[in-house]
């Protein structure tokens, strides 16, 4: 238990570094959102002035960070300029696209890099491993965008798939399964875009820790003992390659969050991405704050599933810490 | 074509063997081993080629094994091993690094490392070649007919497997069924080897809340789980302190004992088979050089090699030493370089009664008695 | 070669009342204290072999570690040579360290893999700084030479090496530094039988020729009464029995003493075979 105290509180310094930092940056960053009302010649200067006060853009920083704290306590998280109303909920709409993404990226691309990598891994060497490594390799080199513009032309050209949004205009209108294979569809691309950009590495580091594990005594010996070799793979080698599989499992959520960021420009799908975009040019400060804190709590969060999956995947650990 | 001699003698020696009527009429003297009488011991011929041998339930005929090695020629691990294991006897195997003893361990069971490149002769195991057997038909030997225990405890054991799943497992490999059943046999497996209140605590421990002593009681409880018929234990207890490695003899003593195993013990030290094994094998490089009933060989070894062996671990001399230190009566030289290939004797360069013959030709295995074999030129005529 | 027979009575290794403690957390705030050596103390003389017989745990290795000032004791003293080690400097401290060299049951771990084994042999004569370039290959050489490995083995990696080679390499780079002390921590534990024996008689031989002085560490009583002129028994952290190798085998007195007698596997079969378990 220990172990995981000293995790949260790990996890919640970083949350408020993060927060401060975010807060400073877009602060002092040049240039405000009523910075283009100033050339509006319509709109008088005492207006702005009157504005900049009421929203406290005038005011010094420490203050409106305590401001903003206690605005956040209130589940406000600050004011958004251009929606004129508070923060929270206009981000927490596209917080919930964004995680429908990536948590359906997460649980499709792990589910298949673990046997891929596991079945490589067994035939180490040999003809299937060398070609699923070199797809590997060449997937790795295609950046991101090129893969999501491709996919695209290709959804175009096949005309089945719909290209961009989540949902189809119809869909209020569509029964529950009608709602659901809509989303599904308007989901087909972005997931596979992500999907692609982050298995060739899971595959790749799953066969490492794999191969690895599978020369170690104890296989040899489970081998001896004639366990079958499905078991020797899922239940022996698997677990003894956790460790570094599930620092890679914390990790492949930071690049997988930053990874959607950009997908869901290309494929407009309303996450945080377009939104976060769109705040950060109209310099909508607040707006940006809670995005930036909000993926920040994912990655957090995702790092902490990973340290109770380790916690749990190797007793060693319990041990070492005395819980 | 080098082999020849040793097989001609092989096949003199079966029929010696197989002349004797009555295998407990003759040479069952009043043997004890602790307070094992071993019968099997002196009746049994060292290897037997063309007739079906009744007690026999592991044969290996003319094993040889190779390895790939880097830059070199193929390593010779194993080169025309031959032997029997007699059902309910202990077969000591003593050999030391290079000599092949963990490559024997493992090919009796088709466990091949990814870089061993050719594989030749035959096991034998209830009328079966267990080098030609299918993989599939190989997994349903291993750990349920015959059982291997691996040396170091340390790291034979699964590091985030509780000891009690891990026995589950190899009893799930071989179709036990149900939880119930899973859970009884464990049980029972674990308290034949810890007292009752501890093997409930192993059971639910993980490898590294144990101790080397009661890891190795694990491997075992692995090993005999399914009830086999052979178990095969390399250097169970090297790794082991002293007081842990008498604890964990005594512990296959008792099995032996209890369960009538039949048992292939290998070590590289002489003085653990002393009162524990029937026959004694000593294998170097690759080869059996000698083969024989323990009490005869270890009281009076035939071979150079075995008899310096025995002479290079110092006694626990009880009198006063006179005039200093003295050395040990060491054998020279290094048997790491007997990988490369070359004529005559693999022993000759480091052997003290080398002989001219030995540098051109390979010894032949020669019957000393109906029982004792030495593939030495110093025996050969005689 | 007993040590009141050799000439300088004088020790070599003077410990008195050695005592360290490793304090293990345990849970929230309770703090397990591990007696690793409790009041421990000896003297070793110049030229002759002190042997500390022991299972694992029962602080061989943390006496071996302090002795070769890798740890610091909890309290207690050490003189090395009249020199006490307690209250020195960091930069006197290396200076004592190289003359106490250690010997690990496989020095493999300690080799760099991709340097040959005479770059391992020239790596401490190096930092010792006080030969030329063109002097320390044939004091390399000299060294092979003198633990009985040939010269045409210079450039083979540690990993060609045969575990004797190894431990024999290991013991050259110790030699290199001209060590007047060396601590063998079951240096001979994982070799087998007949390379045991070669590398005692190695070490007996560089003891008759240099004059070296030995700590062997080490389960194997047998072993131990073979090349030492006094063993000690520790069990807990503590010396339970101590005495010449005829005395420890022939009387041992304490129970610790006995056991490690009886588990001394024999090869002769007139002893009355082990109780069964």
């Amino acid at each position: 238990m220990r172990y995981l105290l000293r995790r949260s509180a790990h996890a919640a310094f970083l949350l408020l570094g993060v927060s401060l930092l975010a807060f400073a940056f877009t602060v002092l960053a040049p240039g405000s959102y009523f910075d283009e009302m100033r050339l509006n010649p319509q709109i008088a200067p005492e207006t702005i002035v009157a504005l900049r006060s009421r929203y406290e853009l005038d005011r010094p920083l420490p203050v409106r960070y305590v401001h903003w704290v206690i605005s956040l306590a209130h589940g406000d998280m600050g004011f958004s300029f251009a929606y004129n109303t508070p923060v929270a909920p206009l981000l927490l709409v596209r917080a919930r696209n964004t995680l429908l993404l990536t948590v359906t990226v997460m649980l499709l691309a792990w589910g298949i890099a673990l046997p891929l990598g596991i079945w490589s891994a067994d035939h180490l060497g040999r003809l299937p491993d060398r070609l699923l490594s070199w797809g590997t390799a060449a997937l790795l080199v295609i950046p991101d965008l090129v893969l999501a513009l491709g996919l695209l032309v290709i959804a175009v050209k096949m005309g089945r798939l719909p290209t961009g949004g989540m949902v189809s205009l119809n869909f209020e209108n569509l029964s529950f399964l009608g709602k659901t294979r809509d989303l599904l569809l308007h989901m087909a691309l972005p997931v596979a875009a992500l999907v692609l950009s982050v298995l060739p590495l899971l595959v790749r580091h799953v066969r490492a820790a794999v191969a690895e594990v599978l020369l170690a005594p104890f296989l040899l010996a489970a081998e001896g003992h004639g366990i079958p070799r499905r078991t020797l793979l899922y239940r022996y080698a698997l677990p003894a390659a956790a460790n570094p599989l599930v620092a890679l499992f914390g990790f492949s959520i930071g690049t997988l969050l930053s990874g959607s960021l950009l997908i869901e420009v290309v494929m407009s799908w309303p996450g945080l991405g377009p939104f976060l975009l769109e705040a950060i040019l109209a310099r909508d400060i607040y707006v940006v704050i809670g995005g930036v804190l909000l993926s920040t709590l994912f990655l957090v969060g995702g790092n902490f599933l990973a340290d109770l999956l380790l916690y749990w995947a190797d007793p060693r650990i319990r041990t070492e810490t005395g819980a | 074509m080098k082999q020849e001699p040793a097989e001609s003698a092989l096949v003199k020696t079966n029929q010696t063997g197989s002349s004797e009527s009555s295998p407990f009429s003759k040479g069952a003297e009043d043997v004890n081993f602790g307070s094992l009488p071993i019968r099997f011991a002196l009746f049994t011929p060292p290897s037997c080629f063309n007739m079906p041998c009744m007690a026999s339930i592991l044969e290996v005929r003319d094993l040889r094994v190779t390895y790939r090695s880097r830059g070199g020629p193929a390593f010779r691990a194993l080169d025309g091993v031959s032997f029997s294991l007699e059902s309910g006897e202990v077969l000591g195997v003593l050999g030391e690094s290079g000599s092949g003893k963990s490559t024997l361990a493992t090919s009796l069971l088709g466990l091949f490392c990814a870089n061993a490149l050719t594989v030749s002769g035959t096991v034998l195991f209830e009328g079966q070649d267990l080098l030609q057997a299918k993989p599939g038909e190989l997994q349903k030997i291993r750990g349920n007919r015959i059982s291997l225990i691996f040396q170091e405890p340390s790291v034979a054991l699964h590091p985030t497997m509780r000891a009690g799943r891990q026995i589950r497992h190899v009893l799930a490999a071989h179709g036990t069924k149900g939880r119930r059943g899973f859970d009884q046999r464990t049980r029972e497996v674990l308290e034949q080897l810890f007292f009752a209140e501890e093997a409930e605590r192993i059971r639910r421990s993980h490898p590294h809340q144990l101790s080397g002593g009661q890891r190795q009681r694990v491997l075992i409880a692995q090993a005999i789980a399914c009830g086999p018929s052979v178990i095969i234990a390399d250097e169970p207890t090297a790794s082991l302190d002293p007081t842990t490695q008498m604890e964990i003899l005594g512990v296959f003593r008792a099995l032996r004992k209890s369960l009538s195993l039949t048992m292939m013990f290998i070590t590289h030290n002489p003085a653990l088979l002393a009162g524990f094994a029937d026959r004694i094998l000593v294998l170097y490089a690759g080869r059996v050089i000698e083969l024989g009933p323990a009490q005869g060989v270890l009281a009076s070894p035939k071979h150079p090699y075995t008899r310096s062996l025995f002479q290079s671990i110092p006694p626990l001399a009880s009198a006063p030493r006179q005039a200093g230190k003295k050395k040990l009566p060491a054998i020279s030289g290094d048997s790491f370089s007997s990988s490369v290939p070359r004529e005559g004797c693999p022993f000759e360069p480091r052997c003290p009664e080398r002989m001219d013959i030995c540098k051109s030709r390979e010894p032949g295995l020669v019957n000393l008695s109906e029982t004792h074999t030495v593939s030495c030129f110093r025996y050969e005529g005689q | 070669m007993t040590a009141e027979s050799h000439e300088t009575s004088e020790p070599l290794v003077r410990v008195e009342n050695l005592v360290k403690h490793y304090s293990k957390r345990k849970l929230v705030g309770s703090v397990e204290e591990v007696r690793a050596l409790d009041g421990v103390s000896f003297s070793i003389f110049r030229g002759t072999t002190l042997a500390i017989v022991g299972e694992s745990g029962s602080g061989k290795s943390t006496l071996a570690f302090c002795l070769a000032c890798f740890e610091k004791p909890t309290s207690g003293n050490l003189w090395f040579e009249e020199t006490s080690l307690s209250g020195l400097k960091e930069k006197d401290r290396r200076v004592i360290r190289r003359q106490i060299q250690l010997i690990f049951q496989d020095p493999a771990n300690s080799f760099n893999p991709r340097w040959s084994v005479l770059e391992i042999l020239t790596e401490p004569l190096v930092l010792q700084g006080n030969l030329s370039r063109d002097e320390m290959h044939p004091r390399a050489q000299a060294l092979l030479e003198q633990v009985g490995l040939s010269s045409h083995l210079g450039e083979k990696l540690p990993s060609e090496l045969s575990g004797g080679q190894r431990q024999r390499l290991g013991i050259a780079r110790a030699l290199g530094l001209r060590p007047k002390l060396l601590i063998l921590d079951e240096a001979l534990s994982a070799l087998d039988c007949s390379v045991q024996a070669q590398i005692a008689n190695l070490l007996m031989e560089l003891q008759a020729s240099l004059g070296m002085t030995y700590l062997f560490i080490s389960h194997d009583l047998a072993m131990a009464a073979h090349l030492a002129d006094e063993i000690a028994v520790m069990s807990r952290g503590q010396i339970v029995e101590q005495g010449a190798p005829e005395e420890i085998l022939t009387h041992p007195e304490n129970r610790i003493t006995r056991e490690l007698l009886a588990a001394v596997p024999r090869l002769d079969l007139s002893r009355p075979p082990l109780a069964e378990s």
